[in-house]
């Protein structure tokens, strides 16, 4: 199911949550909202849900309209699918009464194998838990209520799932695991999933398509891929990973010439760049792995400091003109501090103009 | 543009409904105040007259005074108590923290039956011992005594609690700072236990200000036994109401001294222990702090249980067991386990309101419902007289009228209850029901309801226990006839017929010791709300 958003705002007394958002997930699409905490994208996902009301503009969930100006379906009738931060599981009801709880009076009522309603019990055979079924949720571990949490939303068989930070509550080595086996459990299940989080990677490396938001508004929206190596302003560049600003000058309608060298700045995003596209000088960002170095006696930069990071190695170096410069290398060859180098774009490197 | 911006409801908003009901429950609460106002007011010059008898400023002074020693001699004993339990090697330790707050299940009147019974006139004492016919200790020493022995356990069970909760590392880091037992004791353990003190000294207060048992039985005039007479020998009302007024007064006045005495305190017993304090070797100390919990102990639980023992067996020997005691038995019962209904019913849409939508409107309706707490029980069933003998003529003097003076009197404490297990449910988890397809109130019921359920009991059977106990609201407005445990034992200790008042006393006792054993087992979590909810004399 689709979802779209038009000109949504919400206010809270004269705190504006959200601004003006207009948004298009498409159908089957797994969709990351990636903010700072405070952003407005947990209002965005509850406006979607229909615990809020939007002050301003439209919500359509497939062909329904469900909130505007004069138009309105409660939650319980958008069959949409929630998963919340902590759960939210029933403590006073078992694993499988969890996941039924959804299923209308006669789905419940019709007994499969097991004495469970087949639609939970399929459910609970999804997330792998079909042998917990009479646990109640504190005899869970944090992993297992995740996924009896995912299995209770999907169990009614929405064409929207909507997923509210799943993985923060969760630590880190189990987090990486869950988030592939969600990923799947969303696939094999064919609904559109929205899912909100503040954790860069994990927007990165989940969604298919991933809007970024800041103080309430939509900064940015694309593949993960784009908006990582084109951010649309020096805002989000940062916000998506470390980043080096540098200054240059357009040469032509696809190149910038800076101190650091040519860059590949095609295709770049709407946005302040934009504007001053025509004028020659600008600002572009550059991914610390999209620069290479070499040793070089007589080069343009001296590594002042190493970051040690197990995968990779980020490098900070004093550059003879620009200053200071983030370099990021896999950890197979290590430079040392106080080597002189040659820094340089690496090969199919792009920046990104963001002023 | 502008009717775009119109805000809709917010579906997390609670019904109209629900709040003209939550509105409704507080406007019950406020009318006994705002009623006796009006009365007071249009006395006129009569009232002003009432004010100025020097009898009135006498009472006052009395009950001043006898408020003042009451909340010192609850927070000395109380607080003494409590660093003893958790702070020191007393031997038993568990035991007497069990016994220190079990006289929390003997009503204060039934305190005063037993001081009574032994040294009062024509007590134990001045029969067994020729010379001490003298001994009488009616008037202040009896009332100030009673009191304090029935207050001391709200102390106690509050600074207990706080002092668990409070981290040894500090004390211990005083220590290590140089500094010597006694110094950290009064620098650092008592500047902890300080907010927990101050609300048990004001429970204390509140409790003997509005305390008529008590006051009554030992013949000492202060407001509410004069208020009482007042009301039952004179044809004249206003003189009651004008009291009344006084007594709200000196309540009010309680409250805001507390309030400027807590000051910053209260958030200073946020930190939690991680580990339990290492005891302070009391020396050669031990034998005193023993004699001190002993004579406590013995004063406020074994001599009631000894004297109601003495006198049920007595009775028992004298006529067969008393017929007399089952139907006040089953009529308190019978108005306790409706009151515990009825306010449980009416709390849940105050609190589920403030508990949803903390505006400050419904902060407002939540203060309203609060204020009555405060109120004395003779205030409250005084200004129900009133008016429902002028304005309400068919339900005078019925059941409806006391129910509601129990409603209005205890609604609080079902309020808290109700409020403490709202709060414990996540809304989230009501809005996963919702998303899950089922409506408000679909949700409510299968998700909401069944977790506070617990919490919601909880707060009835503090209910429950103090409508049993209740004695002026219920004196002043039971229909004729309607005896209770409560009145049985007053009427029958006020003409010194001890053996018809012990069995009914004993009855009391053993009806509220398990809900008091239980609200007091686990401290930390019910001590606060279940001492202040087991307030009522």
């Amino acid at each position: 199911m689709s979802v779209c958003l038009r000109g949504v705002a919400k206010a809270f007394g004269t705190t504006e949550a959200v601004r003006e958002v207009d948004l298009d997930i498409g159908r089957g699409e797994l969709f990351t909202v990636l903010g700072p905490s405070g952003c407005g994208k947990t209002t965005l996902l509850r406006l979607v849900a229909g615990f809020e009301r939007p002050s301003a503009g439209e919500v359509r969930v497939g062909d329904r309209l469900v909130a505007a100006d004069g138009a309105w379906i409660p939650p319980e009738r958008r069959r949409i699918g929630m998963v919340f931060q902590d759960y939210a599981l029933f403590p006073h009801l078992s694993v499988e009464r969890n996941v039924a709880f959804g299923l209308s009076r006669r789905e419940r009522r019709r007994e499969g194998r097991g004495g469970a309603a087949p639609k939970a019990r399929a459910a609970l055979e999804l997330v792998g838990l079909q042998h917990k079924a009479e646990r109640l949720p504190h005899e869970l571990s944090g992993g297992e209520r995740q996924r009896v949490a995912l299995a209770r939303a999907l169990a009614p068989e929405p064409e929207l799932v909507l997923l509210d930070e799943p993985f923060s509550s969760l630590d880190a080595t189990l987090r990486a695991d869950l988030r592939r086996e969600v990923e799947l459990i969303l696939r094999e299940a064919e609904a559109t999933a929205v899912l909100v989080t503040h954790d860069q990677e994990e927007a990165l490396s989940l969604a298919d398509r991933l809007a970024v938001m800041r103080a309430g508004r939509v900064v940015q929206t694309g593949a993960p891929e784009e908006v990582y190596a084109r951010p649309a302003d020096r805002w989000a560049a940062g916000f998506l990973g470390e980043v080096n600003v540098v200054s240059g000058v357009r040469r032509g309608d696809r190149a910038v010439e800076t101190w650091l060298g040519s860059f590949d700045a095609r295709g770049v995003a709407a946005g302040v760049g934009g504007a001053s596209a025509a004028a020659g000088s600008v600002h572009v960002a550059v991914r610390p792995e999209h620069l290479a170095l070499r040793v070089d006696r007589l080069g343009n930069a001296e590594i002042v400091d190493r970051e040690f990071r197990g995968h990779d190695v980020l490098y900070r170096l004093r550059h003879e003109v620009g200053g200071t410069v983030l370099v990021q290398l896999s950890s197979l060859e290590l430079f040392e501090v106080g080597e002189r180098v040659h820094v340089r774009p690496a090969r199919a490197a792009v920046a990104s103009v963001v002023d | 543009m502008t009717a775009l911006r119109r805000a809709g409801r917010s579906p997390r908003l609670p019904s109209p409904l629900l709040t003209a009901a939550a509105a409704l429950v507080a406007a019950a609460c406020a009318l006994p105040l705002a009623y006796l106002l009006v009365r007071a007011a249009s006395g006129g010059s009569a009232a002003w007259s009432v004010l100025a008898r020097p009898q009135t400023a006498e009472t006052v002074a009395r009950t001043v005074a006898l408020v003042t020693a009451v909340t010192l001699g609850a927070t000395t004993v109380g607080g003494t108590l409590a660093w003893l339990v958790e702070r020191t090697d007393l031997p038993l330790r568990r035991m007497w923290a069990v016994a220190a707050a079990l006289p929390l299940a003997i009503p204060s009147y039934v305190a005063a039956l037993a001081l009574l019974a032994t040294l009062g006139p024509g007590g134990a004492l001045s029969r067994a011992v020729p010379g001490a016919g003298a001994v009488d200790i009616t008037g202040f020493p009896g009332a100030g005594l009673a009191l304090i022995l029935s207050t001391y356990p709200y102390v106690y069970l509050l600074t207990a609690a706080a002092l668990r909760r409070a981290d040894p590392a500090l004390e211990e880091a005083a220590r290590g700072l140089g500094r010597s037992v006694r110094a950290v004791l009064f620098r650092v353990t008592l500047p902890l236990a300080r907010p927990a003190l101050g609300a048990g000294a004001l429970l204390a207060a509140l409790y003997a200000l509005s305390d008529f048992g008590v006051v009554s039985l030992m013949r000492f005039d202060a407001l509410t036994r004069v208020i009482f007479q007042q009301y039952r020998t004179l044809f004249d009302r206003t003189p009651a109401a004008v009291l009344g007024l006084v007594l709200v007064v000196l309540t009010v006045i309680v409250l805001v001294l507390e309030a400027r005495a807590r000051g910053r305190a209260a958030s200073r017993a946020a930190s939690t222990a991680s580990r339990p304090a290492p005891p302070q070797a009391l020396g050669r100390w031990r034998p005193v702090a023993v004699a001190f919990c002993a004579v406590v102990v013995g004063l406020a639980l074994v001599l009631p249980l000894g004297v109601l023992g003495f006198w049920t067996l007595r009775g028992a020997a004298g006529a067969g067991l008393s017929a007399e005691v089952v139907t006040p038995a089953v009529n308190s019962l019978a108005v306790s386990l409706g009151a515990g209904a009825v306010a449980t019913v009416a709390a849940l849409p105050v609190a589920l309101l403030v508990v949803r939508d903390p505006r400050a409107l419904t902060r407002g309706l939540e203060r309203l419902a609060y204020a009555a707490n405060a109120l004395p029980g003779v205030v409250i069933a005084l200004a129900l007289v009133f008016f429902a003998a002028r304005y309400a003529g068919a339900v005078y003097g019925t059941l409806a009228v006391l129910m509601f003076a129990y409603l209005v009197r205890f609604l609080p404490q079902a309020l808290s209850g109700a409020r403490t297990a709202l709060l414990a449910v996540s809304p989230q988890l009501e809005e996963v029901a919702r998303a899950l397809g089922r409506g408000p109130r679909s949700a409510f019921a299968a998700v909401t309801l069944p977790l506070a359920a617990p919490g919601l009991l909880a707060g009835a059977a503090i209910v429950f226990l103090s409508t049993m106990k209740e004695l002026p609201a219920t004196l002043l407005l039971r229909p004729i006839g309607f005896d209770t445990l409560a009145t049985e034992v007053w009427t029958a200790t006020s003409v010194s017929a001890y053996s018809r008042a012990a069995p009914a006393a004993l009855l009391l006792v053993a009806v509220a010791a398990p809900i008091v054993l239980h609200l007091t087992a686990r401290p930390d979590r019910h001590s606060r709300r279940g001492a202040e909810g087991l307030g009522a004399g």
